[in-house]
């Protein structure tokens, strides 16, 4: 028999953390600290919204780009809070997630061989989308010193002619990291000057502490070079709904919804319903999750600091990033260790790209309960490894 | 910063001061001379425990009342919601707009001991007109808590 696979999906490096993941799924009385999803439920008035078009049978297909009064709402919303501009006809498309309008961006703008900037440590999915795409990924490891910042210097130093895209993943999982007005700005002028396309993914937007988030799309100039991709999942606490969206130019985003067409159909329409209700009438639950999670951050930053824990002061998302490198091992063996020991489960920061290493992704997608449970765990295992040294 | 201590605390009293403080970004003194504060100023009443008493052997029986009265001139309602909340049965009172003056809560033992509550005490009030009451057969919410099983991590641990 002739080999069924493609060489391409093949090529694709399997996560060599999975192994790990599949251990802590199979551990029942393990704590967990490694889940990438908020800890609360969907608002119920959003999912009564969803029960209710149940119920009256709005169950058919959508347009292509998503039901047109969602995607109104989705420009009213980004128009309120980034002061973006959007025409819903034409510059908005409703995905599956914001994972498949990553997917779609990066497929509808990669020519073969075509380079792909992709800072790390990031999300899992830029560096297999961008080769399935025939692109090639470029890496841009970001530093601690920088707080996981992109800078102008990095950005230059990895542009060859061959560069077409950028992708921008912030506030950052897993770092927690943010890109600033005054961040943005200094890279800009690079993307334009090298006449560069911006995939910025802004699905943790409304997840950012005492700072104000920023879109680049927002800065002059960058509009017309830029895929906005946001979604439901992490601002309303509606990960399975599996709902997210593009925005940018139509030029772009014409060809987007035709891979969506032929590849998805459009978006679930019972989440598409109740995508609208989210946007039009959950601002105080957007901001009563913020100062939850908030003070959780604050709460962590503080135990890492008591403990001696090197960790620099995230200001985005629900994750800390702190540092090991003292322990003199590898972020996946100081996770399997800490698993076995103390029963505690983190996510090795490797599994978000090599230059994680000697770090670990701490999700407080957590109750205070449970993160102080976890802390003692994590104090016992540190003091026995400083007292052991 | 106090409107911050108190939905923190609104919906867990027993949160250790230090983690209070910590949360909020603060120094733990000024949380404590906060919160001092407020309860000298009696924004801050009390520290209360939600009980499911279902779930306990103790009986228990709770009742609304709807209470219509005549309110009193130069007083208004304040005289006769002050005879009927001192009774140590009553749990809460409130002024209504409405079909009805004034909403009262009542725990008793038993049926009888709110019935006898509201015939022997509450109906003779001077000032009472009418009464309606309602008997509680079950809380499924109270103070914002859902009562019922404790709820469950549906997450997968790690994703």
């Amino acid at each position: 028999m002739r080999e069924p696979l493609s060489d391409t999906v093949i090529s694709l490096k399997p996560s060599g953390i999975r192994k790990f993941f599949d251990i802590v799924n199979e551990m029942d009385d393990a704590i967990s600290l490694g889940v990438g999803e908020p800890d609360f439920d969907t608002p119920w008035h959003i999912r009564d919204e969803g029960i209710y078009t149940l119920e009256k049978g709005k169950t058919f297909y959508t347009s292509n780009s998503g039901l047109k009064e969602l995607r109104v709402e989705i420009c009213n919303y980004l128009k309120r809070r980034y002061d973006l501009e959007y025409d819903p006809m034409g510059e908005v498309l409703v995905t599956v997630g914001g994972s498949e309008a990553i997917d779609l961006g990066l497929r509808a703008m990669i020519n073969p061989g075509d380079e792909v900037l992709i800072p790390q440590p990031s999300y899992v999915s830029y560096e297999p989308c961008t080769i399935l795409a025939g692109g090639k990924p470029v890496i841009i490891n970001l530093k601690a010193e920088n707080e996981f910042r992109l800078t102008k210097e990095e950005l230059l130093e990895a542009i060859t002619p061959k560069t077409k895209i950028l992708v921008l993943p912030f506030p950052n999982n897993p770092t927690g990291a943010i890109m600033e007005k005054k961040d943005l700005e200094a890279i800009a002028g690079v993307i334009i000057e090298k006449d560069l396309y911006v995939i910025s993914d802004e699905i943790y937007s409304e997840l950012t502490y005492g700072r104000d988030h920023v879109s680049i799309a927002s800065l002059p100039g960058m509009r017309e070079r830029t895929i906005l991709i946001n979604g439901f999942s992490k601002a309303f606490a509606m990960t399975g709904w599996r709902l997210g969206y593009a925005c940018g130019p139509k030029k772009i985003l014409e060809q987007m919804t035709k891979i969506h067409q032929f590849a998805i159909m459009c978006a679930p329409t019972n989440s598409q319903y109740a995508g609208i209700d989210a946007l039009k009438n959950s601002d105080d639950d957007v901001a009563e999750m913020r100062e939850t999670y908030n003070g959780r951050r604050r709460y962590l930053m503080h135990a890492f600091k008591e403990l001696g824990l090197d960790c620099f002061e995230p200001y985005g998302a629900f994750y800390v990033f702190p540092c090991i490198k003292e322990f003199g091992m590898t972020s996946e063996e100081f996770a399997t260790r800490l698993l076995e020991e103390e029963k505690v489960a983190v996510v090795p920061g490797t599994a978000f790209g090599a230059c994680g290493e000697g770090f670990l992704r701490i999700s407080y997608a957590y109750s205070l309960e449970d993160l102080k449970k976890a802390m003692e765990h994590i104090s016992a295992f540190i003091g026995r490894l400083r007292a052991n040294k | 910063m106090r409107e911050k201590i108190l939905t923190f605390i609104e919906k867990n009293s027993r949160i250790d001061l230090k983690d209070l403080a910590i949360m909020l970004g603060v120094d733990e003194v000024a949380v404590a001379n906060e919160l001092e504060a407020m309860e000298a100023e009696r924004i801050i009443c009390g520290y209360h425990t939600l009980i499911d008493w279902d779930k306990t052997t103790q009986e228990k029986v709770s009742a609304l009342i709807e209470v219509k009265v005549t309110p009193q001139r130069g007083q208004g309602f304040d005289s006769i919601a002050e005879r009927i909340y001192n009774y140590a049965e009553v749990e809460s009172v409130y002024l209504i707009s409405g079909g009805y003056d004034l909403l009262v809560t009542i725990d008793g033992k038993s049926l009888r001991e709110v019935s006898q509550f509201v015939s022997d005490k509450l109906s003779t009030l001077d000032q009472v007109l009418s009464t309606a009451t309602h008997f509680i057969l079950k809380r499924y919410k109270d103070h914002g808590t859902i009562f019922g099983e404790k709820k469950e991590d549906k997450r997968m641990k790690m994703l």
